[in-house]
């Protein structure tokens, strides 16, 4: 049995952890907010890019002047598989969820007899990618300096995905990340983003005006707009992540301040009843010692 | 008083101004040009320039954009903007940044298709630097 001194150095260890895991949550909630914000702030740019999009598609169609990045390289041999995940743990089960989604992914195509390649974005995907699949992993993207993602760095990692399908390293790409539905539910999601899918339902919805008009040429347009359209694809993406990254640490932590206060209670509860058998084996002491006088 | 049409300003981070507007001028890839309610559809690549919304109240703002598209409709208009920065708040340094990265690019061109299209980029933006930081 632990001694009083013990249990006391114990319990204030645990009263502390406690402190900082409560300091987490309240900064994880607060980034949170603010992570939500800039991901529907960024909503509807997406949006209105998928419609457009979508028209434009429906004019150029599937002939042989649609750009290659939409109607694909017509093979699926080689696989990307982007995965981007946080720069940090102590955020529950989420870097691992997607990492599991992504491995899952890679196990099937392998057995497929598919290549597939790694794209990683953050460092937690990376570390535990690696174990398995080191091999696989053709690079890896960092995010840690970033305080705040902007498009920029989306746009750095679309031109960088881009860049390798001109260079014809892969057929198919495939985008990992963690959809945001509530703070307490993120779904990892794989979203695939080469050949680009125009969105059958939105171009329905769009064409029924009139014709359009383009400046320069309908297929000039479409060129500068797709890859455009894979990099605010992973901008989402990564603003989905980052509130994801958010939800998941709030609640980890949330977790975790609970169990230490109930972890506190029956420190406190076994401490108070050692410290009352104490006082009563001293006062046994006393009162036997006062009779056998 | 001029017809109104709805107008949208988009930039991939945020929703710059979803407004009421009389004209709004564009910097189209083919020359500037202003829209007005009731245009034919239409859609247009934008070049680096100023972009000026004359909203419905009689107020006129002018915005910077560095490239995007424009979706013209009769009853509405949608800039998506790859960034847009309005004229007041304009960062010299960042421009100065563009044009720096923009050389770099030029000079990186292989091919001549390339090089050209770096080429007009590099001049657009030079334009629009001389145009509204007058040194």
């Amino acid at each position: 049995m632990a001694s009083l001194k013990d249990l006391r150095v114990r319990i204030a260890s645990v009263k502390a952890t406690q402190k900082i895991t409560k300091a987490m949550q309240m900064v994880a909630a607060a980034k949170l907010r603010r992570a939500q914000e800039s991901a529907e702030a960024a909503r509807p740019y997406s949006q209105r890019m998928g419609s457009v999009l979508a028209n434009i598609a429906a004019v150029v169609g599937d002939g042989a002047e649609a750009p290659r990045l939409m109607t694909g390289t017509g093979k699926d041999d080689t696989h990307l598989l982007v995965v981007c995940t946080g720069e940090r743990g102590l955020c529950g089960g989420f870097n691992t969820q997607i990492v599991r989604l992504a491995r899952d992914h890679v196990r099937r195509l392998l057995a497929d007899g598919k290549q597939v390649k790694i794209l990683c974005v953050g460092k937690k995907g990376y570390d535990q990618l690696r174990r398995d699949h080191a091999n696989l992993i053709i690079d890896r993207v960092d995010l840690r300096e970033v305080r705040n993602i902007g498009f920029t760095n989306a746009d750095a990692i679309g031109k960088k995905v881009i860049a390798l399908f001109d260079d014809g390293q892969f057929d198919v790409c495939t985008l990992f990340y963690s959809e945001f539905k509530s703070v307490i539910s993120q779904v990892p999601t794989a979203q695939q983003i080469i050949p680009a899918k125009a969105d059958s339902e939105e171009a329905a919805a769009d064409t029924s005006g009139a014709t359009y008009e383009y400046e320069p040429d309908a297929g000039t347009i479409l060129e500068t707009l797709i890859p455009r359209n894979i990099s605010v694809q992973v901008f989402r993406a990564l603003l989905e992540n980052q509130a994801s990254f958010y939800g998941a640490q709030m609640s980890a932590m949330d977790n975790a301040t609970r169990n230490a206060g109930e972890m506190i209670d029956k420190l406190t509860l076994s401490y108070n009843r050692q410290r009352q058998a104490q006082i009563t084996k001293e006062l046994i002491e006393i009162i036997s010692g006062a009779e056998a006088l | 008083m001029a017809q109104s049409f709805k107008f949208e300003l988009v930039s991939p981070e945020r929703l710059l101004i979803s407004e009421e507007v009389e004209t709004v001028v564009i910097p189209g890839a083919d020359g500037e040009m202003t829209v007005m309610a009731s245009h034919a559809p239409l859609m247009t690549s934008i070049r680096p320039g100023v972009m000026t919304v004359n909203m419905s109240g009689g107020k006129a703002e002018r915005y910077v954009i560095f490239g995007g598209f424009a979706d013209v409709m009769p009853e509405s208009c949608t800039v998506l903007a790859e960034a847009a920065v309005h004229v007041d708040d304009i960062d010299r340094g960042d421009l100065e940044q563009r044009i720096a990265d923009a050389r770099e690019d030029l000079a990186d061109a292989q091919e001549d298709d390339h090089k050209q299209r770096a080429q007009e980029y590099l001049d657009q933006l030079t334009t629009l630097h001389g145009a509204i930081l007058p040194a």
